[in-house]
C-alpha cells in the first residue's frame, strides 16, 4: 500500500447561496495522477482551493502527507509541499522567468537586495534538471502560452512542490505542447514521485493521462474509479447524471451558395501590428468552416474585421454578395449576419440587465416590441423572451434575472438564443463552448448543427480543437494571419504542424 | 530679447529650477510607489498640503524644525494609513477617496492655520537648514546653481536614489510591482498583496509629507499659507503617468516642470505673472495631453481593447 498524499475528510464548503462542496471525502495516493471531472460549477476547483489554501472549508478536515491543515492559506499549503498551476497564469507580465520562479524566495545580495544572476542561475539548474526548457532572462509576456504554462510548473517545482495541482492545464495548448506536457508529468511522476492532480473538462485526456478519476457533480464526489475501468461515455453520464448523446450529430444536405468571402484581408491589432496578414476564405450554405489556431495568431481580428467590430486595412469582405468592408456591425447585420462573440462578458452580455432584455438586444426597434417607437410592450417582450427561454433549455433562474447572476453555460446559452433567433442565413461563432459544462455543450453543438442543415453558412473559431474537429465540415488553421492549411479529411497531428507554422512537407518526420 | 534671453539662461533659473522641482519630485517619488501597487492616486495634493502645515506646526510649537519633519513623517504615516484604510482596506473608489483628501487637507489645515496663527498666516519660524559646500562655490556657474540650497534638494537625490534601487533592485520593489500589476500571483506565492499597497500608501503619505515639508520650512522658511501646495500634487501626479512610475524618470519630469516654473518666474519682469504663472501647468497639460494621444493612437489601430 502506498502513502496518502492528500485526504479529505468530510469537506463541505459554502459561499453565499451556493454549496460549493458538500461532504466530500477523498483519498489522494503518493505517485499517482489523479483526475478530477465535473461540470462547470461542480466544485472541482473550489476543492483544489481549499487543498491549495485559497479557501477555508466551512467543515470538514485535510491531511496533506499526513499532517492536518490547521491553518488555510497558500503560504502553508506551499510549505507542506502544495503546488497549484492555475487556468489563469499566476504570472507577472513584465518580469522575467527567473523572476517570476523565485517569487517570495527571492535569492538576496547584502540583505536587500535582489540578486538577479543567482536567480537565472537557479532557474537554469531547475531547468537543466527537469528538461523543461526555457530561457530563465526571457519576460514573461513575450513566451507563448505553452512556455509560460512550463514557468509555472517551474515555479511550483522551485517551491518544492510534492504534490501538483493543474487546473485545466490543456485548454490553451496545442496537440503537441499537451504531449509534451503529459510527457512531463509522466516523468516527474516516475522520477520524482509526485503526485499530479489534474482537474480537466477532457475526458479522453483523462483517460490519456490519469490513474484514477473523480467525478463531481453539484458539489459532490458522485464516484472514484481506476481510469482503465471506465470509458469516456460512463464518465460524461457520471458528470451529467444522465446519459450523454454524444455522436449523434447528424449531417445532411450538400454545399449551396458563397455566402462569405474575405479577398486578402489584412487587419491590425491593437498594437498596430498586422495581425491579419493578406487572409482569403470562402464559406458556403450549409457549411461550417472552423478555424483551427493558437490564441494571438489573427483569427480574433479576423472575425472582428467580418463582424465590423474592427476596420480592415485593406482586402474585401462580402456577405451575400454585398460588399460589407469596413461597414458597422448594425449595417453588416442587417445584411443577414449573427455573431457569437468569443468574449460573451465583454461584448455578448449586457450583466446589469435582465435575460429577457438580454435575449431583445438587436431586436427592440421592431414594431411589435414597441409602441410610438420608444414604449416597451412588456407583456409582448415578456411573452417572445419566455418562448425562446423554452427552446432553449435555460433552466435556472428565469428571464427576470440579472444576466451576471446566471452560470457561464446559461450566460453562454442567453448569447447563443439570441444570436440563433435572428435567423440569419450567416452565423460567426466564437468560443461558443469556452468555460461551459458537458450538458450546454452537447446542447450548443446539437443548435449549431441544426443551423447548418438548415443551410446557414457558419464561421467557427474554438480554442478547442476538439469541438472544431467535430464540427467543421472543413477546417483552416491560421499561423501568424495567414492560412497554412486546409483540410476537408482531418489529422490532429496535421493540423497541430500547421497551427505552430510549419509549413507543408515539415515536421512530419518529428 | 538678448536682455531675457541671459536672463532665462542664468544660474539663477537653474537653481530655481531644482527648488520648484523638489517638492514635486518627492510627491511623485510616493506617487510612483502607490502606482506600482497598482493605486490611482489623486489625493497627493492633500498629503503635501498636510505636510506642509504639520512641518510648521511642529517647528512652531518646539522652536526646532527638525520637531517640524518628526511631526510630518508621523502625520504622513497616519494618512497612508487614512488612505489605504479606505482604498485597499474597504476597497473604496480611489479617485473619491483621493478627491476626499484633498478636500479634506485643505479645510483642516485652513482652520487649524486660522485657529492657531490666525487670519495673517505664519512666518519665520525655525527652517531647514541650507547646505554650503566648501569648494563648489568657487566653480563658475554650478556653484550658483548646485551649492547652497536648502537641505531637502540634496536629500530628494538620495531618495530618488534609494526610490530606484528599491522599486527595482530589491525583492520588495518587486513585490510591489507585482502587487499592482498581477495582484493574484503574489497572493499564490504565499504574501498578502493588500500588504505591499498598505506599505506603498504609507510611503507615499511619508514622501508627500516631506515635498509639503520642504515647500513651508525649506523654500519658504517656515512660512504656511493657506493651500499652499497650490496643486503640485496633481502636477506629482502627471509626472508619475509620464514616468510610467519609475522615480529616475520621475525626477526628470519634474525638473522639467521645474524648468518652466523657473522660465515663468523670470519672464515676471516683463510679462505679467498671471500669464506667467500658467506656464509650467500649460507645458505639464501639454505633455500628459501628448502621453495620452500616443497611447490612444497605438491603440485606435484596432478601435476595440482588448478585456484581456
Amino acid at each position: 500500500m502506498r502513502d496518502t498524499a492528500v485526504k479529505f475528510e468530510h469537506i463541505s464548503m459554502a459561499f453565499p447561496g451556493v454549496l460549493a462542496n458538500d461532504d466530500v471525502s477523498l483519498e489522494i495516493q503518493r505517485g499517482e495522477v489523479f483526475a478530477l471531472v465535473g461540470e462547470n460549477g461542480a466544485g472541482k476547483s473550489t476543492l483544489m482551493n481549499i487543498l491549495y489554501g485559497i479557501n477555508t472549508p466551512t467543515d470538514g478536515r485535510v491531511f496533506i502527507q499526513g499532517r492536518e491543515v490547521e491553518r488555510f492559506d497558500p503560504k502553508t499549503a506551499i510549505g507542506l509541499g502544495v503546488g497549484m498551476v492555475h487556468q489563469h497564469f499566476m504570472l507577472v507580465p513584465s518580469f522575467t522567468v527567473a523572476q517570476n520562479i523565485v517569487m517570495s524566495r527571492e535569492p538576496r545580495r547584502a540583505r536587500f537586495l535582489f540578486d538577479n544572476a543567482k536567480a537565472e542561475a537557479l532557474t537554469q539548474a531547475l531547468v537543466e534538471e527537469y528538461g523543461l526548457v526555457v530561457d530563465p532572462s526571457a519576460p514573461v509576456e513575450e513566451l507563448g502560452v505553452g512556455l509560460q504554462q512550463r514557468v509555472e510548473i517551474l515555479k511550483t517545482l522551485f517551491r518544492g512542490a510534492e504534490i501538483l495541482i493543474l487546473d485545466e492545464p490543456t485548454a490553451v495548448l496545442t496537440p503537441q505542447e499537451t504531449d509534451e506536457l503529459f510527457a512531463v508529468i509522466r516523468r516527474v511522476v516516475k522520477e520524482r514521485s509526485m503526485t499530479v492532480i489534474i482537474i480537466t473538462h477532457k475526458l479522453y485526456e483523462v483517460m490519456a493521462i490519469s490513474d484514477r478519476v473523480g467525478v463531481m457533480r453539484k458539489g459532490r464526489l458522485v464516484g472514484v474509479k481506476n481510469t482503465s475501468e471506465v470509458d469516456e461515455k460512463q464518465l460524461a453520464s457520471m458528470m451529467v447524471g444522465r446519459p450523454v448523446l454524444y455522436d449523434q450529430l447528424q449531417k445532411t444536405g450538400s454545399p449551396g451558395e458563397e455566402l462569405i468571402r474575405v479577398d486578402d484581408l489584412v487587419v491590425r491589432d491593437n498594437r498596430g501590428l498586422k495581425a491579419v496578414n493578406g487572409l482569403s476564405l470562402s464559406v458556403r450554405a450549409g457549411e461550417i468552416l472552423g478555424i483551427a489556431a493558437i490564441e494571438g495568431n489573427g483569427q480574433s481580428e479576423l472575425l472582428e474585421a467580418i463582424t465590423g467590430m474592427r476596420a480592415p486595412e485593406s482586402g474585401r469582405i462580402t456577405v451575400r454578395g454585398q460588399d460589407v468592408t469596413g461597414r458597422s456591425p448594425g449595417d453588416i447585420r442587417a445584411v443577414g449576419l449573427a455573431h457569437v462573440p468569443e468574449d460573451r462578458l465583454s461584448t455578448g452580455v449586457s450583466r446589469s440587465a435582465s435575460v429577457s432584455h438580454n435575449l431583445l438586444t438587436g431586436k427592440h426597434r421592431e414594431g411589435r416590441f414597441n409602441a410610438f417607437g420608444f414604449h416597451q410592450r412588456t407583456s409582448t417582450i415578456q411573452r417572445y423572451a419566455q418562448e425562446i427561454y423554452d427552446r432553449f433549455d435555460m433552466r435556472g433562474a428565469g428571464i427576470d434575472a440579472t444576466v451576471g447572476d446566471l452560470s457561464g453555460g446559461n450566460m453562454q446559452k442567453v448569447v447563443i438564443a439570441r444570436e440563433f433567433s435572428f435567423d440569419t442565413p450567416v452565423l460567426v461563432i466564437a468560443q461558443p463552448t469556452r468555460g461551459v459544462d458537458v450538458g450546454a455543450i452537447e446542447f450548443i453543438h446539437t443548435r449549431i448543427i441544426e443551423k447548418r442543415n438548415q443551410g446557414c453558412a457558419i464561421l467557427l473559431c474554438s480554442a478547442d480543437l476538439d469541438e472544431v474537429f467535430r464540427l467543421s465540415d472543413r477546417i483552416i488553421t491560421i499561423y501568424e494571419g495567414r492560412i497554412t492549411g486546409e483540410f476537408t479529411s482531418f489529422s490532429k497531428e496535421e493540423i497541430g504542424f500547421r497551427m505552430t507554422g510549419t509549413r507543408q512537407g515539415e515536421g512530419e518526420s518529428t | 530679447m538678448d536682455d531675457i534671453l541671459s536672463s532665462i539662461l542664468s544660474p539663477g533659473t537653474f537653481n530655481q529650477m531644482l527648488r520648484s522641482a523638489t517638492p514635486v519630485a518627492l510627491a511623485a517619488l510616493g506617487g510612483a510607489m502607490t502606482e506600482h501597487a497598482g493605486i490611482m492616486n489623486i489625493g497627493m495634493d492633500g498629503m503635501i498640503l498636510m505636510g506642509a502645515f504639520f512641518g510648521v506646526w511642529g517647528s512652531y510649537m518646539f522652536q526646532s524644525a527638525g520637531m517640524g519633519i518628526l511631526m510630518v513623517l508621523a502625520m504622513g504615516v497616519l494618512v497612508g494609513l487614512f488612505f489605504a484604510l479606505f482604498t485597499v482596506q474597504f476597497r473604496s473608489d480611489e479617485f473619491i477617496i483621493g478627491t476626499a483628501l484633498n478636500t479634506f487637507a485643505l479645510g483642516l489645515t485652513s482652520f487649524l492655520s486660522r485657529s492657531i496663527f490666525g487670519t495673517a498666516g505664519t512666518k519665520g519660524n525655525p527652517a531647514l537648514p541650507t547646505i554650503h559646500i566648501p569648494l563648489l562655490d568657487r566653480v563658475p556657474f554650478l556653484g550658483a546653481v548646485f551649492n547652497d540650497n536648502s537641505l531637502f534638494i540634496y536629500l530628494t537625490w538620495l531618495l530618488v536614489l534609494a526610490a530606484w534601487v528599491f522599486v527595482y533592485r530589491t525583492p520588495y520593489g518587486f513585490w510591489l510591482r507585482a502587487a499592482g500589476e498581477k495582484p493574484e500571483t503574489l497572493r499564490t506565492a504565499g504574501i498578502q498583496p493588500e500588504k505591499m499597497k498598505w506599505l506603498a500608501s504609507i510611503l507615499c503619505g511619508i514622501l508627500c509629507g516631506l515635498a509639503g515639508a520642504h515647500l513651508s520650512l525649506g523654500q519658504l522658511q517656515g512660512t504656511f499659507a493657506e493651500n499652499m501646495a497650490n496643486s503640485r500634487g496633481y502636477i506629482a501626479f502627471a509626472c508619475v503617468i509620464f514616468s510610467a512610475a519609475n522615480p529616475s524618470k520621475a525626477y526628470l519630469a519634474a525638473l522639467m516642470f521645474g524648468f518652466f516654473d523657473a522660465i515663468g518666474l523670470r519672464l515676471q519682469d516683463y510679462i505679467s505673472s498671471d500669464l506667467t504663472n500658467i506656464i509650467p501647468y500649460a507645458i505639464t497639460v501639454i505633455m500628459m495631453v501628448y502621453v495620452v494621444v500616443r497611447g490612444q493612437q497605438r491603440r485606435r489601430q484596432g478601435h476595440r481593447v482588448k478585456a484581456t
